[in-house]
């Protein structure tokens, strides 16, 4: 890779060993990925729950937070994704003190650094979505995929070491979807059924996701009627990235890079093309519910709620009582935006459960579902559904007035 | 070289000579497998219930999320890892996991290396050849 004066002296340890070591890191990642050189970055945004690290990286970003203020602090303002708990609601979710301790002691390492503890995947819809042609390292595949694509940003999927190493460098390598050649569509979807409910959105991104197989794919998505809000096509994209590990998608007359489809396709290129309609998303659904007729619990999160959702959820909660746990999931200014309007209340007195800055798989999951005895779970996030089947759980696909039934009628879905 | 020698685009690492666990399905730490027994856990995937430990891991495509980024790291803390990934297609979170755990990984072949790698072999895993490869050592 290409260096500047200023990269090379970051390089010989110039400005402290952390920059060091990420520009190291990133000199890696880049040369395997094959950049050129490295992009300036405005945000960092760092996935970074305690599930993932573990004790080791805990203490590996302990030693980081431990160097002198000005050889730990980041660059660029940085963000995180959720936590692995919300303090004020571990208890109910049986969590394990060794958890919370381990939480605590990473929230220090990266305060220490600088960072600002948001806590969130939906940072897009709630602190300062970027503009378009905007190059960022964002963490959370969501969040990629949706400032991607809705916005028109430029990043890739950075991990939390990298998106970390973003922050203390304040760039990152130029490869991928920083690349204007590497966003050109490389397959085309028609759709001929054009979602409502979100647990639609999010099976129509679920099929896509598995046309396109693997990260280097960009669908182009036509036929889509009508312009979606920003939930339906957060769950859209959420499990496009998921199921997929895609990280861009042109949805054509509706995001910014496709008004044409002369935008997103090269002169001669080969379009794969594919048809997805009711049917499909039908099937998608089905496959999720087919040996399933009553559920543990119910989980709203994946990504975190809007306060559009909450409200929602609040909605179809009034004057009814939930006899199994029905877990809500937000960001901390939207848990305190639905305090204040009165949404958490409603929700908590019909028996659900609202939490912050925490996502429900990032959170313990295996750990919780022992706890607790969970095992079948409905949710209308389709990236739920296809993540939490690795720790353990039989997941059911609903829509949210099938997920809020079920939650009242002990646990029996379709009733 | 011999017919029993695929050559990678790209790899990282050192060289690694262990047994393969071979399958046509995808690869995310957080996804797939449970980390703490050492064994594939999500029931769909085609190495369900078989332990990765030790193993070098012959998968289709990296998948999922980012949090293998950290999560090889922590595999690796622990000594409850894979020796190496081989894959036909990495993304860039499974090339930021192996970078940041010093692990192993080759990457991106001409031909399906899914198919080209008899589950069970001995091979080896050489990364920092100029042109990093795998090799079939016994059947």
């Amino acid at each position: 890779m290409r260096l500047t004066d200023q990269e090379q002296a970051m390089r010989a340890g110039e400005l402290g060993p952390a920059v060091q070591w990420a520009i190291e890191h990133q000199i890696k990642v880049g040369e395997y990925l094959g950049a050129a050189d490295f992009v300036a970055v405005s945000q960092a945004h760092i996935m970074a729950d305690t599930e993932s690290l573990g004790t080791a990286g805990v203490e590996w970003l302990e030693r980081v937070a431990s160097l002198p203020w000005e050889q730990r602090q980041v660059r660029i303002p940085t963000i995180t994704d959720p936590r692995g708990t919300d303090f004020a609601a571990a208890h109910r979710l049986k969590q394990q003190p060794w958890m919370l301790e381990l939480e605590r002691r990473a929230i220090n390492a990266f305060e220490a650094l600088g960072i600002l503890m948001t806590n969130t995947c939906i940072n897009y819809q709630t602190i300062m979505p970027p503009l378009f042609g905007e190059h960022v390292a964002y963490g959370d595949t969501g969040v990629v995929i949706y400032c991607n694509s809705v916005c028109g940003a430029r990043s890739n999927f950075e991990g939390g070491p990298s998106a970390l190493s973003a922050a203390l460098t304040g760039r990152t390598p130029r490869y991928g979807y920083h690349l204007a050649e590497r966003r050109r569509a490389s397959l085309l979807i028609e759709v001929t059924f054009t979602p409502r409910a979100l647990d639609e959105w999010g099976a129509l991104g679920g099929i896509i996701g598995r046309l396109a197989g693997d990260y280097w794919q960009v669908p182009a998505i036509a036929g889509v009627d009508r312009i979606p809000s920003s939930d339906e096509i957060k769950h859209f994209g959420a499990a496009l990235a998921s199921y997929g590990s895609v990280a861009l998608f042109h949805m054509m007359g509706i995001t910014p890079e496709a008004q044409r489809e002369s935008d997103v396709f090269g002169p001669n290129a080969a379009r794969p093309a594919h048809s997805v309609g009711e049917a499909e998303i039908r099937a998608f659904q089905k496959s999720y519910t087919d040996e399933i007729d009553c559920v543990d619990l119910v989980v709203f999160s994946a990504p975190q709620l809007s306060l559009l959702e909450l409200q929602q959820v609040a909605a179809l909660l009034d004057g009814r009582r939930a006899t199994i746990p029905l877990l809500v999931v937000t960001s901390p200014p939207v848990k305190a935006d639905a305090d204040r309007l009165g949404l958490s209340s409603r929700i908590e007195t019909a028996g659900g459960t609202v939490l912050s800055g925490m996502c429900f798989y990032q959170s313990y999951a295996r750990e919780m579902a022992e706890a607790n005895g969970w095992h079948r779970l409905a949710t209308n996030s389709a990236k739920l559904t296809n993540i939490i089947g690795g720790y353990g759980y039989k997941p059911a696909l609903l829509s949210m007035e099938a997920c809020v039934a079920a939650a009242c009628n002990d646990g029996r879905i379709g009733q | 070289m011999t017919a029993n020698t695929f050559f990678a685009k790209a790899g990282m690492g050192q060289k690694t000579t262990a047994t393969a666990l071979v399958a046509k399905d995808g690869f995310s730490a957080r996804y797939d497998l449970d980390r703490l027994r050492g064994v594939f856990s999500r029931a769909e995937h085609k190495l369900a219930g078989q332990s990765y430990v030790g193993r070098v891991l012959v998968l289709d495509a990296a998948k999922g999320g980012v949090a293998t980024a950290w999560m090889l790291h922590e595999m690796k803390a622990r000594g409850v890892m894979p020796a190496a990934l081989v894959l036909n297609a990495a993304n860039p979170i499974m090339v930021q996991g192996v970078a940041f755990a010093d692990f192993t990984m080759i990457s991106d072949f001409d031909l399906d290396i899914t198919q080209a790698i008899p589950n069970g072999a001995m091979v080896e895993v050489e990364p920092s050849a100029e042109r990093p490869f795998i090799r079939v050592l016994a059947e």
